[in-house]
């Protein structure tokens, strides 16, 4: 009967399957099939030609997900793993290539290089905010530099996940990489195995999980999280720019969903009413006087997160300082632009990341005081600031802690391959994009050529003071000192 | 302990009154840390030898070095201070392997605690004694201790750890900082192997086994771990390796080395008898052809070597951390490379050979923290080579501008102008702005040209 055979093919993803899954891509590895720039080349260009083949069911499966508008999915989730692809296929063999590394006088003759290697089997587990981008860009950096990969996508995007099983499947090479969908139950069996590197994007609560898991295993782990992402606004800057900046780094990305996106703004009490209005101003043309009808937001992933941010946004004290938006559709999962002023320090919404369309602004006296609200928080993904003031800059790149800085935009950094893009403190470990994708699943190994020429004798023992005198004279001491300590007897 | 809590909360309150980010303050320490080596040199002798008998020569080699750090910033990426950070040094190098990290700590700009090692007791005393004389202790602490004071250590959010020492320290310290969400470094060990492949030239083998015996037996009496563990060489060549070993060995120590002053003891009772439990495996006793003396109360273990123990006992399983030599022979030198790759990657491969080819394998086909070929120990000399491991040999790597790196956060810079305005950026969206993005997401700069003129539909 049809029933009983589905239940069949689903079996349970269990220690046991994780373990003999981990043991084939293992032989895979040690096979060297991985290894070689031929079978790299010819997996990242299945990458980039499933990604091309399929966009129109990327988009679908992403707008079935999450309601995310086309437009977002080919900027933000599309054209970047397209990108991360190219650039990984025009660089490869630049990458691969061995790093020459100076030797110094103490160990000539001698010479040294630095050769990336790859660390074996890697897992990755991906998000489901931006499913499509966060699951393939760490696996083009895995594949680049030579490992056998497990994805396991998220299960709250389960179209985005179902379509990413099904083309890789069909476009890679499965005897090396593979991808398991499933929940907690499948990616706790994951985390029960010995992996060379873990790679992760999520929250900090689940980070730790994480951690703790590859402990036991001595496995080094990338943790790209999140945290409260501050925009501090500056008077003497263009509001009508800097408003459509932050909109579409807010709103504009998956609804604020996002861990970059702007989370809260800073600025001033003279300044604030301004701003307000000029992002209402905004917000009114980009997204019309009906924004839970608006096509170009995506919805809120689930109920869960639903009730969550409308929790944030009614809470005592703070549903009064709501100054534009609050409207709610809990048929659609859907949650107009709202923006609150001078929201209390201490209530829900300024204690979570927020990853919902909710921005708070902060009113202070003096825009310098924003950088001890910054800075009194856990350290962020990202932070940004709109200013004209070059002191003021100075001031918030030298003393604002962050994964990354953007001055005058914002979230435009993380398409920047020459930039690394990862956390510090709660927002994570470890950083990606472009070459620090590579470097991330490489191990740099360090390698030394000594001819059996120039052996020192005072290296051996039995040691003397002579020895002594001229170690000493060799290590840390002049032209000189080395000469005396040679003629002198001991 | 309100010590360890108050000690954190200061460093904290130093770190964020900004005064170890200055140029100054960084070099102002590291100056003061090379005065504190110059002017204690021979304290720093006599606690080596105190606790791991450790002649000046060796102590020279080994922990002499300081290196001076400087630090780059470029527009799109600037180095930043991690914050407070831990730093365990382990027993046997235990100078340079406390100052080292150190150094690295203070030049990226961060405040420090350093936990010595408790089995190296007088070298613990004197960092406890002299380095608050000489670096600024609101921001630089020694917190000495055992394993209790490094569990309360471990239980407070710092912002890097940096642990040297043991797999099983390594999973403690990971497990614990995974809470906070703590980056560590983990510089562990593992079995070092030596490949000695037949070399044509009698000076070459001369030198080979002079390399050997000095990586192995040199570096604190075999307690190091990047020092040889043991070595694959083909069986025809075994009796002739032995009888060199034997003769270079009474060469470099004299006809009783505990005697000779120039080889390290064993660290503590505790080791010792590991190492002598090893030992009494019998059919590990069995395979000694030189050496197996061990002198309880000196702690001492005379230079051993044996010739293919079992490969299921544990002084082949487990890292030896001692002054014995297991030679396991080969009927072809190729089979090291199998041999190796069946056992967790070592902190380092050393191999004694002139054919490229044979070099080139070993590289590829091999995995360790670092490959050297034709000597020992020498990569730890190399202030450009990156120094770590890889799988169980640890993860994250330091010497150099790597310890700069270490404890450091590449922080990601991007400035943009208020011009250029990109409307397509912005929603409502439409065909146009669609196609736009696709466009400049390729950088086809024609196409987008074409688009704006209207020209491309």
């Amino acid at each position: 009967m049809a029933g009983a055979a589905q239940e069949e093919d689903k079996k349970l993803f269990d220690s046991g399957a994780a373990s003999t899954l981990v043991g084939e891509l293992r032989d895979a590895f040690a096979s060297g099939a991985t290894r070689g720039y031929r079978w790299r080349e010819s997996q990242l260009r299945g990458l980039l030609k499933m990604t091309d083949d399929h966009e129109q069911d990327i988009v679908a499966a992403l707008r079935s997900d999450l309601g995310k508008p086309e437009p977002e999915s080919v900027l933000y989730e599309v054209a970047m793993v397209r990108n991360a692809c190219k650039l990984a296929l025009k660089e490869l063999q630049h990458w691969m290539m061995p790093e020459k590394v100076k030797t110094s006088l103490t160990t000539f003759p001698s010479s040294a290089e630095i050769v990336s290697e790859p660390l074996g089997v890697v897992l990755i587990i991906s998000a489901w905010n931006y499913p499509y981008l966060l699951s393939l860009d760490p696996v083009v950096g895995a594949i680049a530099a030579g490992n056998a990969v497990v994805l396991k996508p998220s299960e709250l995007a389960p179209a985005t996940s179902a379509l990413i099983a099904k083309l890789v499947g069909e476009y890679m090479d499965s005897s090396s990489i593979r991808v398991v969908e499933g929940a907690v139950a499948e990616a706790t069996a994951l985390l029960e195995q010995k992996w060379d590197k873990i790679f992760y994007t999520g929250n900090g609560r689940v980070g730790r999980i994480v951690m703790a898991a590859a402990a036991k295993h001595l496995t080094p782990v990338v943790l790209e999280l999140g945290g409260k992402s501050p925009v501090v606004v500056d008077s003497g800057v263009n509001l009508q720019i800097a408003s459509r900046r932050i909109i579409v780094g807010k709103w504009g990305c998956n609804n604020g969903q996002a861990c970059v996106s702007p989370d809260y703004i800073i600025t001033t009490r003279d300044l604030a009413p301004k701003l307000v209005d000029a992002l209402k101003n905004e917000l009114e043309m980009f997204y019309g006087k009906n924004p839970l009808e608006s096509k170009d937001l995506s919805r809120i992933v689930n109920s869960n997160h639903f009730n969550r941010l409308t929790k944030l946004m009614d809470e005592d004290k703070v549903s009064d300082k709501v100054v534009y938006g609050g409207e709610r559709d809990p048929t659609k999962l859907q949650i107009a632009p709202t923006i609150l002023l001078d929201v209390p320090r201490n209530c829900l919404i300024m204690n979570e990341e927020i990853f919902g369309p909710l921005l708070p602004i902060l009113t202070v006296d003096k825009v310098e005081e924003s950088f001890d609200i910054i800075n009194s928080g856990g350290k962020p993904l990202a932070a940004y600031i709109f200013t004209n003031d070059k002191k003021l800059k100075e001031h918030f790149v030298k003393n604002v802690s962050a994964g990354g800085l953007v001055v005058n935009d914002t979230t435009v950094h993380v398409a920047v391959h020459t930039l690394p893009f990862g956390g510090v403190g709660q927002s994570g470990m470890g950083a990606y994009h472009g070459k620090f994708s590579f470097d991330a699943f490489s191990h740099k190994k360090a390698v030394v050529y000594r001819s059996f020429m120039g052996d020192a004798a005072m290296r051996y023992p039995p040691y003397t003071n002579g020895k002594l005198r001229l170690m000493k004279a060799l290590l840390g001491g002049s032209i000189l000192d080395i000469l005396r300590a040679i003629f002198r007897r001991s | 302990m309100s010590g360890v809590e108050e000690s954190l909360a200061e460093l904290r309150q130093a770190f964020k009154s900004g005064q170890t980010r200055s140029v100054s303050w960084r070099k102002s320490q590291l100056r003061a840390i090379i005065d504190l080596v110059q002017d204690n040199e021979e304290n720093i002798f006599r606690a080596l030898y105190q606790d791991l008998g450790k002649h000046p020569v060796e102590c020279y080699r080994d922990e002499g070095r300081l290196p001076l750090l400087f630090f780059p910033t470029s527009g799109e990426v600037m180095p930043e201070p991690l914050g407070v950070v831990l730093i365990f040094a382990s027993w046997n190098f235990p100078l340079t392997l406390a100052l080292d990290p150190l150094i690295g700590a203070i030049s990226a700009g961060n405040t420090a605690v350093l936990k010595p090692s408790e089995l190296t007791p007088a070298c613990s005393s004197f960092l406890a004694d002299t380095i608050p004389r000489y670096l600024d202790c609101r921001t630089i602490k020694v917190i000495s201790g055992g394993a209790d004071v490094g569990g309360r250590l471990l239980q407070q959010k710092w912002d890097k750890i940096f642990f040297t020492g043991s797999p099983r320290g390594g999973r403690i310290v990971m497990s614990a900082a995974a809470k906070h969400l703590t980056p560590v470094t983990l510089e562990l060990g593992g079995k070092c192997p030596a490949i000695l492949d037949t070399l044509s030239s009698p000076s070459d083998i001369t030198i080979a086994v002079k390399r050997i015996v000095g990586g192995k037996w040199g570096p604190c009496g075999g307690q190091a771990c990047i020092g040889i563990d043991y070595l694959l060489v083909e069986r025809k060549f075994a009796s002739t390796l032995i009888d060199l070993l034997k003769l270079t060995i009474k060469k470099f120590y004299g006809e009783e080395p505990q005697n000779s002053k120039n080889m390290c003891k064993i660290i503590n009772k505790a080791h010792f008898e590991r190492l002598r439990n090893l030992l009494e495996d019998p059919a590990v006793a069995a395979s000694i052809v030189h050496g197996g003396s061990l002198h309880e109360k000196e702690l001492f273990i005379e230079p051993s070597i044996l010739l293919d123990p079992p490969l299921d006992a544990e002084i082949m399983t487990e890292e030896i951390f001692g002054p014995v030599l297991p030679i396991i022979t080969l009927s072809n030198i190729q089979e090291s490379i199998e041999f190796i790759n069946s056992r967790p990657k070592p902190l380092a491969i050393y191999a004694f050979t002139k054919k490229d080819s044979f070099k080139r394998q070993i590289v590829s086909e091999t995995s360790s923290g670092s490959v050297t070929f034709n000597d020992t120990m020498v990569q730890f000399l190399c202030d450009d080579l990156p120094f770590g491991g890889v799988g169980q040999s640890g993860f994250g790597r330091f010497h150099g501008k790597y310890s700069f790196d270490a404890f450091s956060h590449e922080k990601a810079v991007m400035t943009r102008g208020f011009f250029p305005e990109i409307e397509p950026r912005y929603p409502p969206w439409n065909g146009f702005k669609l196609r736009f993005i696709r466009l400049a997401y390729d950088f086809d700069y024609l196409g987008l040209l074409l688009l704006m003129l209207g020209l491309k539909r």
